[in-house]
């Protein structure tokens, strides 16, 4: 159905004022149900399962039914994201199972140094140069046209 | 009128959008503004970490030149988008993006993106522009750096403010209204110069899909055409909105074929076995030089495909067990490594679906399909409004002062044709083959330009607050509509007074499916049936005075929707305006079924302005030989 949420797992994140879900989901889909505490996807044919919400669930309280008009029943995927990687179980109509991880960063999360270490390089703003060009363009100087 | 606070923020240097050029824009312009004592603010409808059109991920970078090495030159990839486009590109845009774009990849990798690299340390190529990545993150570590440039030098980032209207001071940007889609508040942004870089658009057209699978386009369904509306309604000319993207990719789940096609060499063949690239050679003859050249451009790869779907040959299959074959053969004489590397490929084509289209991935599971034992339909989508990728739809900008011919030149980068409003990504036209990483080397640009902007154009334009108020009480008109009338029949979406944006949206998608060349009409078109589309067109317009809304994600919708409706209005006046076929795989003009060099090879620029379009032909002037 695209995303849905396993009431059982569910716990709302815990009433704060918003959940996980609700923050990342870029297309605004994820609601939270004040008076039962859970969350849901308010509208699954607007869903493009980016797996954004299941990704971030504390709970692994979300899981991806393929769309209904052209998916037959009974596959899934489910990630399971670390600081690293993303392991992902993917299992088919038939029952089989597969399972495969991917790097996602090579960093620490939150350390991205906007300047990526190349430094000021250009620091006049009339030239053409960004300013941490030519450095990181691995050039000497930034191409132009050779009038 | 419903209650709304008004929040009102005065800024220097506004960023509308979180995506890739916005995030690029951010780390460039948080850097100049800090060194010259001014603002910027971003504002993004929905979380940076994961908004825009790599919220899911990609598997690969689609612009890398490669300088440094002296494997391609600048010169090589504008006349590589000049083809691909049928001649019609601005080529000081398309220069400037990718002497500058090289950069862009080298800080993505600093900032921690996985890229493969081969036995010598160098980047794994999928094709001769491409680089292969383990990109889950790609938007997050983006979006990181945007964040931490912002954070570093005392700036400020909004979420889930939507942004609908443009402020306007005369003929120069003042700013940007919009309203929060978690409370009810009103903002008011007031700035010196504004970029727009909120994205291209989906669901204009009726997709393929139209139950639960609605949402399973190809680009995401968020991108509502809110650049080309800001843009359009502040004055601001705009160019290539003809030039739709019509991608080819595995059918219903829209996987991507890059990988297949590039980097596993994969035929495609018909169900009688038969390769439309190699029997229809021929078509590409009717399509002047550009039939000629290699690589073929994307929309007459298309034609040659769709060719054999309207004479009934699908469906067409990529070949991925035959491919995947023919690589692990090479090692077949050694038992251990052959199944290594089978095992290696699997792995490599299944996360090109896991990283940005889970969808396909679900699909081939669902469907019992092991690529390495057997091929998988691809088709047509429906038409998309991306001005980043093979498409060029977008406004009107100034070039850089090195690059530019005077025409295309008026003082700062990327500059739309209203002063102070900046544009990049897919909010730009007539630079297409950017993709992410251009995307994001264009919005550097744009926000170093911004910021020389103020500098020369110090004062804060003035906005007038009756008017703020008169576009407040309009933009949350859907709002009061709904409970005035949602209560007075049996159901609370039926009634004289009004409608719901959902329906709003499948009557424009109907209109543009059946008149302006859409999947069931085969992507054909002609004269008299965009006229039927303009007036049907004009009756939705009338009636999007009636959109109502229960609540604020109603309220964005019906506005998205909105912002749809004059993306397709444009569309539909420049194919109409332009009487030649010149992108056959992407629409046909039936009455004027051939290229016509003689008079069409120009950019069709289209303005609205007090309620008039205004339509011309503008030259194309070349820079590269």
């Amino acid at each position: 159905m695209p995303s849905f949420v396993i009431l059982e797992k569910c716990d709302g994140c815990k009433g704060q004022d918003k959940t996980a879900c609700m923050y990342i989901c870029p297309n605004d889909l994820m609601v939270l149900n004040k008076e039962t505490m859970k969350a849901w996807n308010r509208a699954p044919e607007m869903c493009w399962e980016c797996y954004n919400c299941v990704k971030i669930c504390p709970q692994q309280a979300i899981d991806v039914r393929g769309y209904a008009d052209f998916v037959p029943m009974g596959a899934s995927c489910v990630p399971l994201r670390g600081s690293e990687d993303i392991m992902w179980t993917v299992k088919f109509r038939n029952g089989m199972l597969k399972r495969f991880k991917f790097p996602i960063r090579k960093t620490q999360e939150g350390t991205a140094v906007p300047d990526g270490g190349y430094g000021e390089v250009t620091t006049d703003l009339a030239s053409q140069c960004l300013y941490n060009e030519p450095d990181a363009l691995k050039l000497k100087e930034l191409p132009t046209l050779k009038k | 009128m419903a209650n709304f606070e008004n929040v009102e923020v005065t800024t220097d240097i506004l960023l509308c959008g979180g995506g890739m050029a916005a995030c690029g824009a951010a780390v460039e312009a948080a850097y100049w503004a800090s060194k010259n004592g001014l603002k910027v603010t971003l504002v993004d409808k929905a979380a940076m970490d994961r908004s825009g059109a790599v919220a899911m991920g990609l598997s690969a970078i689609n612009q890398y030149v490669d300088i440094n090495s002296g494997a391609n030159t600048v010169e090589d990839y504008v006349r590589y988008v000049r083809n691909d486009l049928m001649g019609i590109a601005r080529e000081d845009l398309v220069y400037d993006i990718a002497r500058h774009v090289d950069s862009s990849v080298h800080l993505f990798e600093k900032w921690g993106l996985p890229i493969w690299l081969d036995a010598e340390g160098k980047y794994v190529h999928e094709g001769r522009w491409q680089l292969m990545i383990n990109g889950e993150s790609y938007k997050v570590i983006v979006a990181e750096a945007a964040k931490n440039a912002l954070a570093k030098y005392g700036h400020e980032y909004f979420e889930r403010v939507f942004i609908t209207d443009p402020l306007m001071d005369g003929d120069r940007v003042a700013g940007a209204v919009g309203f929060s889609t978690r409370e009810n508040k009103f903002y008011v942004f007031k700035a010196k110069s504004v970029l727009a870089a909120m994205g291209g658009a989906v669901h204009v057209f009726k997709p393929r899909s139209t139950g639960e699978g609605l949402g399973r386009a190809w680009y995401p369904p968020w991108n509502s055409g809110s650049s080309l509306y800001f843009t359009l309604i502040a004055g601001a000319e705009q160019t290539c909105q003809e030039v739709r993207f019509i991608p080819v990719r595995f059918k219903d789940g829209y996987g991507p074929v890059g990988a297949w096609f590039l980097l596993f060499k994969s035929r495609a063949t018909n169900a009688f076995g038969g390769e439309y690239m190699v029997e229809r050679k021929d078509e590409l003859a009717k399509w002047g030089e550009y039939g000629k050249v290699k690589p073929i451009p994307a929309n007459l790869r298309n034609y040659l495909g769709m060719l054999d779907e309207f004479e009934g040959k699908g469906p067409i299959y990529m070949r991925t067990e035959e491919a995947i074959q023919k690589i692990a053969n090479a090692l077949k004489d050694d038992p251990k490594a052959y199944k290594k590397k089978m095992k290696e490929l699997e792995a490599e084509a299944w996360e090109d679906f896991l990283d940005m289209t889970i969808s396909q991935a679900i699909l081939w599971a669902g469907t019992n399909v092991q690529p390495e034992e057997k091929s998988s339909e691809i088709a047509a989508s429906e038409p998309y409004f991306i001005g980043s990728h093979s498409g060029a739809s977008g406004a009107w900008v100034s070039g850089p002062k090195d690059l530019a011919p005077k025409e295309y030149f008026w003082g700062y980068e990327y500059m739309s044709t209203v002063k102070g409003l900046f544009c990049a990504g897919d909010a730009s036209g007539a630079s297409s083959h950017k993709f992410s990483s251009g995307s994001h080397a264009e919005g550097r640009a744009a926000g170093k330009a911004m910021v020389r902007f103020v500098v020369e154009n110090n004062t804060q334009p003035k906005v007038d607050a009756a008017n703020v108020e008169a576009m407040k009480k309009k933009i949350l008109t859907p709002l009061d509509l709904f409970v005035e009338f949602g209560g007075k029949s049996s159901d609370p979406n039926i009634n004289h007074e009004f409608m719901k944006p959902k329906m709003f949206m499948f009557r424009l998608q109907k209109i543009m499916d059946e008149y302006a060349a859409g999947v069931t009409s085969g992507f054909k078109t002609n004269k008299a049936k965009l006229e039927r589309a303009l007036e049907l067109l004009n009756w939705l317009k009338e009636d999007s005075a009636k959109l109502a809304a229960e609540d604020l994600h109603e309220l964005m919708r019906c506005h998205e929707n909105i912002q749809r409706m004059y993306q397709a209005e444009v569309h539909v006046r420049t194919i109409l305006f332009r009487e030649e076929t010149r992108w056959p795989g992407y629409y046909f003009r039936n009455d004027f079924p051939a290229i016509d060099e003689a008079n069409w090879k120009v950019f069709v620029n289209a303005t609205y302005k007090d309620g008039a379009w205004e339509m011309k032909k503008v030259p194309v002037l070349s820079i590269v030989n």
